[in-house]
């Protein structure tokens, strides 16, 4: 188990060496920081003098060992429109994605172990057969058209919720939050619906196909041999073993999640960190996309190393497999 | 993925004599024509096709063109409704740009993207693919390490990626043909590892075939056995993710367009032209986002009906 956990950090340790490379040679080669911060009319002599006090005239190598030390201390440099740190901006930024992130998660899952447990007990009730087309709708429909679709139908015709940003927040030291107000929590609704759409259509047709693998098994017969409850059958044994791969799912479509974060921001206006980046694509803003990519690459690694690690806690036959390779 | 086969008679990488009278008499063709579900799809996904190859001769203007938009005829609603004028048979935008016109070469590019960028990606893993496969050792840990990296990021994060430093690369402000070529590159970089991982595997299944290695007993150099005799045989599953992957880079393309970094205005795909439309939203001209949207979301169903029909049908399991 030691080594197996020992194994899964270097391999993400190995990862984040590899973006960490690719987001530096983004920041330092991907257009001239120099031209960024002097004026238009610098002679050779300033640029040359400036170049050197950045250290630009160092080893490559150096310049990417440093560039570690300071993403290690949190520290990207200056984003050439805002004129401000990454960093700040970036701190900024993350609580509004994670509480939609957060949110539309929790909305999925709940939704999505509901219905599928519906469609697996009653497979050819008109309501199942009615989720899994409109499923199949949902997954072919583009999330930007899902937010636009619903901006118009409850914003613009129906006028109950505000169509674009975050509403009132709280702050709580650094961090603001929205879920504390009325109209934050107003604003919260829909871009959750719009970012969880996909994610609960995933989560519902894999609870279906377990819930009917699990259903088949010996012990659900020998259960109702028992004469236990339906009820208990379904929900105490039956939901029960399909939970496993549904969590390690969630789990790691987290990191997507706030991948897909990009599109429901842009739609909704919401000011998060996928608003930004997509703000610094388009003003080619390479400090903040470098420093994106560290932190979302950040968050997904230890997301995927969490979960594998949980994983063959959680179930011990994967846990001896992987004691038998090492 | 799990490694599918090709059942005889769909393999189009050896064009013999009579492979059309093949194709009809094949399995997979007697499963087609049993699934309206499948005919249906590969109907409007053909008739995508057709409209906008022959989108000059069926649009009553060229959206693309400045010098043929009258500001006059901006904001037209639809031919149905009270202010309908002829020809705006879906009404026109501010500028006065015919939606279905607009629809019509949007979903010219839409398409040319999306087959373009499928086929870079293909490219690029099949070549990636039958390397590693066919070498092995350190070349075949080195691309599949990379892949795996890639696999972790959902794709339009490295679209966007790929797209923002190649535009500061070669400064921010590009004509409409080099947009395209780098929403094509960012589409082919984004989707390759599929390509590669599958026909890495089927290589090294075919590489321990008696006929590579009496291939390589008469002296073949190793790239004309790869090409001529291992990728023939590699081919038909890189078919079935081409045609599932279709639908994919056109959405990748749309949000891309759509978060502003793809098409330009001047020269919309179906993505721009919704992301055009979205500003009109709270104005009340509803037609130019919804026929725009409504093409999209029928293109994508159309192809992905299609792909998840010929997944099943080309899978020995599910017969």
């Amino acid at each position: 188990m030691l080594a197996f956990t020992l194994r899964r950090v270097l391999q993400a340790i190995g990862v984040m060496i590899v973006v960490g490379a690719l987001s530096f040679t983004m920041f330092r080669f991907a257009g001239d920081p120099i031209s960024q911060i002097v004026s238009q009319d610098a002679s050779s002599a300033e640029r040359a003098e400036i170049r050197k006090s950045l250290g630009l005239d160092d080893p490559v190598l150096v310049q990417f060992g440093r560039y570690f030390i300071n993403a290690a201390r949190f520290d990207f440099g200056m984003s050439y429109r805002f004129r401000e740190p990454v960093a700040k901006l970036l701190l900024e930024r993350m609580p509004a994605t994670l509480e939609l992130a957060t949110c539309a998660t929790v909305l999925a899952m709940t939704l999505g172990i509901l219905l599928g447990v519906y469609t697996a007990l009653r497979r050819n009730s008109f309501l199942a057969t009615l989720l899994s087309a409109v499923s199949l709708i949902g997954i072919s429909l583009p999330t930007f058209l899902i937010g636009i679709l619903l901006i118009y139908l409850f914003a613009v015709v129906l006028g109950w919720l505000p169509s674009y940003g975050r509403g009132d927040t709280v702050r709580l030291g650094w961090w603001t939050t929205g879920l504390l107000t009325t109209s934050g929590l107003k604003s919260l609704i829909m871009p959750s619906i719009t970012l969880g759409l996909f994610q609960m259509t995933l989560i519902m047709r894999l609870v279906r196909a377990e819930m009917l693998e699990v259903l088949r098994t010996d012990y659900i017969r020998f259960a109702r041999a028992r004469g236990l409850t339906t009820r208990a059958i379904h929900f105490g044994h039956a939901l029960k073993n399909t939970l496993v791969p549904v969590i390690t799912v969630a789990g790691l479509q987290f990191g997507s999640v706030i991948a897909f974060a990009i599109i429901t921001e842009t739609v909704f206006q919401w000011p998060g960190m996928g608003l930004l980046f997509v703000q610094a694509v388009q003003n080619v803003d390479i400090p903040i996309m470098a420093a994106y990519l560290l932190v979302v690459s950040l968050i997904f690694v230890t997301i995927n190393l969490i979960v594998d690690i949980l994983y063959t806690l959680v179930d011990p036959r994967l846990h001896a497999g992987a004691a038998r390779r090492t | 993925m799990t490694e599918m086969l090709a059942p005889d008679g769909l393999d189009p990488a050896t064009p013999r004599a009579g492979w059309a009278a093949r194709a009809l008499d094949s399995d997979v063709f007697y499963a087609f024509r049993r699934s309206p579900l499948a005919i249906g799809a590969a109907i409007v996904t053909l008739a995508f096709f057709a409209v906008a190859i022959f989108a000059p001769l069926l649009a009553v203007q060229n959206p693309f063109d400045p010098a043929q938009l009258e500001l006059l005829n901006s904001r037209i609603p639809p031919l149905w409704s009270a202010d309908g004028q002829a020809p705006f048979l879906l009404g026109s935008d501010e500028q006065g740009r015919d939606v279905l016109s607009a629809i019509l070469y949007g979903l010219r590019i839409s398409l040319l993207v999306g087959v373009l960028g499928v086929g870079l990606a293909a490219a690029i893993g099949i070549v990636l693919g039958l390397v590693a496969g066919y070498f092995g050792g350190v070349i075949d840990t080195v691309i599949m390490r990379i892949a795996d990296v890639q696999l972790t990021f959902p794709a339009i994060l490295i679209a966007l990626m790929i797209d923002g430093v190649v535009k500061s690369a070669l400064s921010n402000r590009l004509d409409e043909r080099t947009m395209l070529a780098v929403l094509v590159l960012s589409i082919g970089l984004s989707f390759w590892v599929q390509y590669a991982r599958t026909v890495r595997g089927s290589v090294m299944v075919e590489r321990t075939k008696d006929y590579v290695a009496a291939a390589q007993l008469i002296g073949l150099p190793s790239w004309t056995i790869m090409r001529r005799h291992v990728l023939p045989n590699a081919m038909g599953p890189v078919l079935v993710i081409a045609t599932i992957n279709l639908a994919l880079a056109i959405l990748t393309e749309a949000t891309l367009s759509f978060l502003g970094s793809g098409m330009p205005e001047t020269m919309p795909s179906l993505g721009t032209l919704i992301r055009i439309g979205n500003n009109y939203l709270f104005s009340g001209e509803w037609w130019v986002i919804a026929f725009p949207g409504l093409a999209l979301a029928t293109l994508i169903l159309a192809i992905n009906l299609l792909g998840d029909w010929l997944r099943d049908a080309l899978n020995p399991k599910l017969r």
